[in-house]
């Protein structure tokens, strides 16, 4: 039997939770909203990424290789955002 | 100026707490809340190593047993998460990260923590010794649990508490400091909650 | 369309409780006056601020209830350790002030104007809640979309919404199935979601429907990649994903 290495994760969520945060920064409804991974080359829409919202800043993975995407870390009244894992951004 | 949500309160709070112990701008919580940036690994204990590396190459490597064969301590900590949420009196079972980079012959001023997932964190090599940081296999008495960073995670509880890495493998030892996950991302380099390091420029 | 999604106001607002009352006995819906309020889509969800007197901040997402054109509605599920859920369904009352941003979504949205494709809707749990949105939205505009609500719930007693459900008429069914007890004498299903109920609830792939699934993470994801391998096509199959359970 093959080891997983990792689990089910039950705690993580996906792109529709942060569908507030990415409105207030990009000022443009982002869920449906296509992203390639820089990593891997997977597009998926914002909405079916895997996000996770429990940690001092919210990382959003590629669903395909875990790689990390975006991450978005609040400093005072500041959205700060790291997009470098992401090669390519396409609006709907 | 947001309204005040009359009757909450969130966390369960710790009550009769001395002031002392909470740096500025934290909550004490009894509770033990899980975050993460990514999946939660499951190394088999058979496949799980802690390594010390020096210039590209690993220096001195652990099995698990041998970690767990080492001299270990029960360590008691108020840990401080840069979320806001403080926990006292936490109760640990682990091993001085003295004892093992006492195996190293070491030119270095810092260290790179790295783990499983991919997550690190950087921290100056003073601050990793002389009794102020260890790897942690027990938590409360029973195994660390794989959500807490089971089986082994840092415990370095002078700084904010995402420098206590989890789910860690090992320690690179740099001549040059080098930003670890979060500090990338806008955190603060060195962390100290009493000064309030949270973000870079603090 | 998009053009809806996006009219809500990006800014932290504050609603009052108008009224609010129990669902189950785990579960509350709560009504909100908001003066500014836009108006929403089925499927769409709102960010909530709370704010202690301590000056603690807690923000959490809830499915909006409600249908397009009815006052905003949130039906929130109690959960063990939860930070805020339990202040939600035990404390708050009418009166009382929030912070709400939204509504938000573009993706786990229905319209109803797309003159049919038959929908799949599948719930897990509180997953339910904005597929009631857009029941209701479906009445209110008369579609005649066929729709399949596939709800799987602990027990009876658990089953969020199940009057206003067990009178969904005019093409609507409604399929539950029940994971931890039933009343006796059941003749539903029984048993977690898996590749035969969905085999035998879900619409035949020549007819091109457009499945939705909600609920906990571990559902979603199972439910998600069970109907893949039942023939719909991955972007046929739109989810949302609400955590562990019992996660606060």
């Amino acid at each position: 039997m093959t080891e997983r290495l990792y689990g089910p994760d039950d705690s993580a969520l996906d792109g529709n939770a942060i569908g507030g945060v990415l409105r207030e920064i990009f000022r443009s409804e982002m869920t449906t909203a296509e992203l390639t991974c820089g990593h891997c080359g997977n597009a998926s829409q914002v909405a079916e990424e895997v996000v996770y919202v429990r940690a001092p800043g919210t990382v959003m993975r590629c669903r395909a290789c875990t790689s990390v995407l975006v991450v978005v870390v609040r400093k005072q009244e500041m959205n700060c955002v790291d997009m470098s894992g992401v090669a390519a951004l396409r609006a709907s | 100026m947001s309204p005040i949500s009359r009757g909450f309160h969130g966390r369960r709070r710790a009550s009769d707490v001395d002031a002392s112990r909470v740096p500025p701008g934290q909550y004490v919580t009894t509770d033990f809340p899980v975050l993460s940036a990514g999946p939660t690994p499951h190394t088999p204990l058979e496949n799980w190593t802690f390594s010390i590396k020096q210039g590209g190459e690993t220096a001195k490597s652990w099995s698990w047993q041998e970690i767990r064969d080492l001299p270990s301590q029960d360590v008691t900590a108020d840990i401080h998460c840069v979320t806001k949420w403080s926990k006292l009196d936490t109760r640990w079972r682990a091993v001085s990260l003295d004892t093992l980079l006492a195996q190293v012959e070491r030119e270095a001023r810092y260290v790179l923590a790295f783990c499983d997932g991919g997550y690190t964190t950087n921290l100056p090599l003073a601050d990793v010794t002389g009794g102020r940081a260890w790897l942690a296999y027990g938590y409360e008495g029973a195994p660390l649990q794989p959500e807490h960073g089971g089986p082994a995670r840092l415990l370095v509880p002078h700084l904010y508490f995402w420098k206590s890495a989890k789910w860690v493998r090992g320690l690179e030892l740099l001549t040059a400091d080098e930003p670890g996950f979060w500090e990338r991302y806008g955190y603060h380099n060195y962390g100290d909650p009493w000064r309030e390091q949270r973000y870079a420029g603090d | 369309m998009a053009g809806t999604a996006v009219r809500g106001r990006l800014t932290w607002q504050v609603a009052t409780v108008a009224s609010a009352w129990q669902e189950t006995a785990s579960v509350r819906t709560i009504e909100f006056d908001i003066p500014d309020w836009a108006g929403h889509q089925a499927g769409q969800h709102v960010d909530i601020r709370l704010t202690a007197d301590d000056g603690y901040v807690a923000e959490r997402s809830y499915s909006i209830a409600s249908a397009p054109g009815e006052p905003l509605q949130l039906t929130v599920e109690r959960l063990e350790d939860g930070e805020v859920s339990p202040y939600l369904t035990d404390e708050l009352r009418a009166g009382d002030e929030i912070e709400i941003r939204g509504p938000i979504g573009g993706y786990f949205v229905w319209d109803g104007h797309d003159a049919g494709p038959p929908l799949l809707l599948v719930a897990g749990g509180s997953g339910v809640v904005p597929f009631r949105s857009m029941l209701r939205h479906r009445a209110r505009i008369g579609s005649n979309v066929p729709v399949r609500l596939l709800y799987s719930a602990r027990s009876v007693p658990d089953v969020i919404y199940r009057a206003e459900l067990d009178m969904a008429g005019d093409g609507a069914e409604v399929v539950y199935t029940l994971t931890r007890k039933e009343p006796p004498g059941w003749a539903g299903h029984s048993g977690r979601v898996d590749a035969a109920l969905l085999t035998e609830v879900a619409w035949p792939g020549d007819r091109r429907p457009l499945a939705y699934v909600c609920g906990p993470t571990a559902f979603v994801e199972i439910v998600a990649g069970e109907l893949v391998s039942l023939g719909y096509p991955p972007d046929r199959v739109k989810t949302e994903r609400y955590g562990g359970v019992g996660a606060p």
